[in-house]
Formats: C-alpha cells, structure tokens, sequence
C-alpha cells in the first residue's frame, strides 16, 4: 500500500474503533443518561433508593391543589401515576396537561416531595387560534364517538 | 490541465485559492445580510406569538440556526482536518482552522441562548440532561481544537494534533442530534426533520430556515475571510505573497 493509502485506512479504521466504543459506552451508561424516570419505571422499581431523583410525565388534569404555599400535584405518563408536593415558585409553562419534572425525594407516605419543579414543553410551535382549532376539533371529535 | 477535475484541483493551492476566495467573500456577505435582515423581519414583525410560550419563544429564530451551525461546522471542520491528515493537502489544515472560532461561537450562542430561553420556560438556566452536557462537550471540543493547534509552533505539525482530536470529537454531533430521541431529556423534539412535517406554523419555519441560511453564508464568509489571513501568515515567506499587491503597496 502506498503511505497515502495506509493513512486513509488508519483514519477509517480509527473513526471505526471510536464508534464501537462510543456505542458500548452509552449502552453500559444507558439509563444514568436520562434526565427523568417515567411514572411506569417508577413503579418497576427502577428509582434509586434514599437518593434525591427526579421524575418526569405530564401533570393530570384537574389534578393541582394549592394548600397555602405547597402545590400538590399528580405526574401520569397515562399508564401509571405519582403524587408530588411542591413548595416553591413553579415555572410559567407548568400546567395541567402539559409536561413536567420534579426532583426530590419519595416519602414514608409514597408522596413524592419536591424540591425543584421544571416544565417540559414539547416541540409544537403555533399561534393561539390554531390551537384554539385544534382542541375544537378534538372536542367534536370525541362527541362523535359518545 | 483540460481535465475538470484537475481544474478543480488547482484550487487546494493555497496560491489560486486565495484570490478566488477574496472574490467570493463580498457574495457571501451580500447573501448573509440579505437572508439575516429577511429572516429578522419575518422573526419580529411576521411570525405569530406562540400558543404556550407567548413572545419569548422567538428566541429560538437564534437558537435553533446556531445550534445547527455549530453541529455542522464541526463535521465541516473535521472533514477539512481528515483530508489534510489523509492526503497532506496544505489547504485542509487552513480550512479547518479557519472555521474552528466561527464554530466556537456558534456553540457559545446555542449555549447562551438556551440558557436565556431555559430559565423563563423551564425555571432553570441550565441542567445537566444528554442535550445540553453534550451541547457544552461540542464548546470544549472547539475550544481544545484551537487551543492544541495554537499550542504548536510548527504549522504542519499542530495541523495534525488537531486533526485527529477533531476526527475523535466527530462521534459527538450524532450524539447530540439523537440525544432527544435516545433519552429522556427536558429537552423538547426536534421541530424541524428530514423524516416528518415539521411541527411548527409556516411563517415561524420561515423565519427559522431564513436566519439558518443568514448564518450559513456569515459562517462562509468569516471563515474564508479567516482562511486568506491564515494563508498570509504560512505563505509569508513565498515569493507569490511577496508580490501580492496588497502586500507591495504595504511596504512602499
């Protein structure tokens, strides 16, 4: 092989190494990269015992309840559900129906005790009345179906 | 030299590439300030307020191009970089030095950006979910490519160094782009693919796509600019740059 030619197979054969690598490095991390467990993996039993983790789903409609300064609230991912109280200053966005995490603690009581709430928004972008639409429709859409 | 692709070649001489690249610089400026005061039209005065996030969603017109640029350059970078490595074409090595700060600063501005936009929307400047800890491993990745290169006398040599650190930090940008899909993150979706409808009004895509081109050509423009310096200084003792006549009309 000329030097050229050795030199472009070292390079691929380099750029190849360092992707199996990076692949085996992040399936052995998997789980430690979430930002969040799911409601669902909660109740697996995969959040850490007696150490501060966060937990992330959609906050239940009709669910908020304001007692003095303490929100208490419920994160659902539809499947499974875990109660949250939270004292503090919530972020603009956080709404029922809309996406939330919450970091703290799980109580004796299986309430999950907050310290720190975030909201997660999702990637739709639009104006107010094509949202005003949209739930229109769904509503007329569900009537349909009673 | 009647072969297409030979002509082609001509221009990996630092000697040709020069000249041409002066010629293209006053285009791509055009072009930058064109698409940006479009884009920024569209972004202010054009593009609706959003459904949940009102006006301060308009944040992402800067973002998201950034964001973008920064990912790109890095693969343009290490594109340049393992040429040069491969087939110790001088110009490579210039090329990808030359778009290494650009794509510094885009990182820094997709960083800084987000941080503004995080703490109203989210409630936190920052947090350390696969997006944004990746996001930040594309800064230092920028930042250690200039300082290795810099950190080398010999041209050739720091060209190399920094090759094979910019080939290394290329498995990056695919784990920043797929991070959302990968993990959970608080990160929200990509809006904008190759494989869906995007998920956001028309005139915002607009707008978006807009300053992503107006980032695009300031990003050429800067970087050729950056180029033409970086071949003045390595070519400074050739007889070509003696008799530039910008160089003789310096020095009478």
């Amino acid at each position: 092989m000329k030097p050229r030619q050795k030199r472009i197979a070292l390079i691929a054969g380099g750029l190849a190494a360092i992707s199996i690598a990076s692949v085996l490095v992040f399936q052995a991390l998997d789980s430690n990269v979430a930002f969040f467990i799911t409601p669902t993996e909660f109740s697996e039993g995969k959040a850490p015992q007696d150490k501060a983790f966060r937990i992330g789903g959609m906050v239940r409609e009709g669910s908020i309840r304001r007692d003095n300064l303490t929100v208490h609230f419920v994160i659902t991912d539809t499947a499974k559900e875990v109660p949250v109280s939270y004292t503090g200053i919530l972020p603009d966005l956080f709404k029922e129906g809309k996406g939330a995490v919450a970091q703290g603690r799980l109580g004796a009581n299986g309430v999950f005790t907050a310290t720190e709430v975030l909201a997660k928004h999702d990637e739709n972008y639009m104006p107010p009345h094509a949202q005003h639409a949209i739930d229109q429709a769904q509503n007329a859409a569900k009537t349909l179906q009673q | 030299m009647n072969n297409p692709i030979i002509q082609w070649f001509k221009y990996g001489s630092p000697q040709s590439f020069y000249p041409l690249a002066g010629k293209m610089i006053p285009w791509f400026w055009t072009l930058a300030v064109a698409f940006g005061l479009a884009g920024l039209w569209i972004s202010f005065f054009v593009a609706p307020t959003d459904f949940q996030q009102g006006e301060g969603y308009r944040i992402i017109f800067i973002h998201v191009p950034a964001a973008w640029m920064s990912m790109f350059l890095y693969i343009v970078m290490a594109f340049w970089a393992g040429i040069g490595l491969a087939l110790n074409t001088r110009l490579s090595g210039m090329m990808a030095q030359a778009i290494a700060p650009t794509g510094a600063l885009m990182a820094f501005l997709s960083l800084w950006t987000g941080a503004i936009w995080g703490k109203p929307m989210w409630g936190a400047w920052w947090v350390w979910d696969a997006r944004l800890t990746s996001a930040l491993i594309l800064f230092f990745l920028y930042i250690g490519f200039i300082a290795l290169q810099a950190a080398i006398d010999d041209p050739r040599r720091a060209d190399k160094a920094g090759a094979i650190l910019a080939l290394v930090g290329v498995v990056n940008v695919p784990i920043i782009y797929f991070s959302v899909k990968w993990w959970n993150t608080l990160h929200q979706g990509a809006s904008v693919s190759l494989t869906r409808a995007p998920s956001m009004a028309t005139t915002m895509l607009w707008g978006m796509l807009l300053m992503a081109l107006a980032f695009w050509m300031y990003s050429i423009a800067v970087s050729l600019m950056r180029v033409r310096a970086i071949i003045l200084e390595r070519e400074a003792h050739t007889e070509w740059v003696k008799n530039l006549p910008e160089i003789q009309g310096k020095s009478s």
